[in-house]
């Protein structure tokens, strides 16, 4: 790693105002990616603010209709909570799958969506369930949020605070993960909210994305037969070691059925 | 206890080269094999992965701390009886990964699937306790671990001791 200046404030204020300051800084959650990407040298920030003091930003509160997530709650607490396994279990579920168990103790679901890996777990979720991020400076939707890879709508120096979810009639996660990371080949996350059925993917393409040909096959018919036949077209779908783009293709179909029959209780 | 350390000192390097807490190992130093894993405020962490600086105020528990000078904790003695290891080199992290396993899940076994949460792809996974009052690895748990293989040494050697496929 480049040397950098490590800062651990108390307070949400502090640390954005440590993130105003000339040169390059970065916030660090729970750092599954960024210390990685620091030991590679990968990046190079003249300063890391550590996030985890501030204590505000962890919690699960869940509510009649809805779920507040602070973003420095770690995987491992999303995926144990009792309360949200009720009231959210496909999110639980979710939580439980990422990486593995290691790093669900350090990992974060704020620094998840920041981040913004295409194969990250988190993203499907927060775009399906037209969930919200909030910031210290405002509330941006997730059809908003996620513009291309690793890349978000985030400012420089805005954090995310917390991520707020309605709670779906169903919904499932449905994930064909790597083996060797975990990370998700192809990752499909069916959600049937007030506002529709909404399905996003992740690790097909360079970002998370929605599928309308599924959507509306599902609003007709929430059942995986509604969408026997349908397929997504391979090009820009991700190709490399791992999967050819069409082999992607074909797992968001295959993976898109089995998160409605898991929705369906299946 | 208190170390100046730089602030890109990873938490491994820290414990091993300050204060030459030399149980815990560097394996893969890339997030991926567990060798290097700690407890962190009794959550099981890998500590190439974490500053030195990120645990500040925080208690940790390295495999040095699992038990009192001459004893071993429950889950060393269980890999000792059951011979739950090949090289040695990772299991440091197995047994600080078990630890924090059956912490979480004091019923995991076998066969309860439904209360086991996602382990099945570390080093070891399996691992029944409070059996005939004692808590144990078994056998063919361990094997199952091998054979799942995270363990980044010696895959091929622990097949052939084990006889596995």
């Amino acid at each position: 790693m480049y040397p950098f200046e490590y800062l651990k404030p108390a307070d949400l204020q502090s640390a954005v105002k440590s993130a105003s300051a000339s040169g390059e800084n970065k916030f660090i959650a729970g750092g599954m990616t960024l210390l990685p990407t620091l030991k590679l040298r990968l990046a190079r920030p003249d300063r890391l603010i550590d996030l985890s003091r501030i204590t505000e930003l962890t919690g699960i509160r869940v509510e009649a209709n809805r779920v507040e997530i602070g973003a420095m709650t770690r995987h491992a607490d999303v995926a144990r909570s009792a309360e949200l396994r009720r009231a959210l279990p496909a999110l639980a579920a979710l939580a439980g799958g990422i990486g593995d168990p290691l790093v669900r103790n350090r990992g974060t679901i704020g620094g998840s969506i920041a981040n913004n890996d295409p194969a990250a777990d988190y993203p499907s979720a927060l775009l399906a369930l037209a969930g919200i991020v909030i910031t210290n400076q405002r509330e941006i939707a997730a059809d908003d949020f996620f513009t291309g890879m690793f890349s978000t709508a985030l400012k420089s120096s805005e954090v995310i605070t917390q991520l707020r979810f309605d709670i779906p009639k169903r919904a499932a996660y449905a994930k064909y993960p790597n083996p060797a990371s975990r990370y998700a080949m192809v990752g499909v996350f069916v959600a049937d909210t007030a506002t529709g059925i909404r399905v996003a993917v992740t690790g097909a393409g360079p970002c998370v994305f929605r599928v309308a040909l599924f959507e509306a096959a599902l609003a007709k018919r929430f059942t995986p037969d509604a969408l026997e036949g349908l397929s997504i077209p391979a090009d820009n779908l991700n190709n490399d070691l791992h999967g050819s783009a069409e082999y992607r293709a074909s797992l968001v179909s295959v993976m898109a059925k089995r998160a409605v029959a898991a929705a369906l209780g299946g | 206890m208190s170390a100046d350390v730089e602030e890109r000192t990873l938490l491994v390097e820290l414990l091993r080269k300050n204060l030459l807490l030399t149980g815990t190992h560097v394996g893969c130093d890339t997030t991926q094999c567990g060798a290097c894993v700690v407890h962190v405020d009794g959550r099981a962490v890998k500590s190439c992965t974490m500053l030195a600086a990120q645990a500040d105020g925080a208690q940790v528990t390295t495999i040095e701390g699992l038990a009192p000078k001459g004893a071993l904790h429950p889950v060393q003695a269980a890999f000792r009886a059951n011979h739950a290891l090949q090289c040695g080199f990772c299991t440091p992290g197995m047994i600080m990964t078990a630890v924090e396993l059956l912490t979480h899940n004091p019923k995991s076994d076998r066969t309860g699937n439904s209360r086991r949460p996602r382990w099945q792809h570390l080093p070891l996974y399996r691992i029944s306790q409070h059996r005939q009052g004692r808590r144990r690895c078994r056998a063919d748990d361990a094997r199952d671990g091998l054979r799942s293989g995270r363990c980044i040494h010696s895959n091929t050697s622990s097949r052939r001791i084990y006889s596995l496929p």
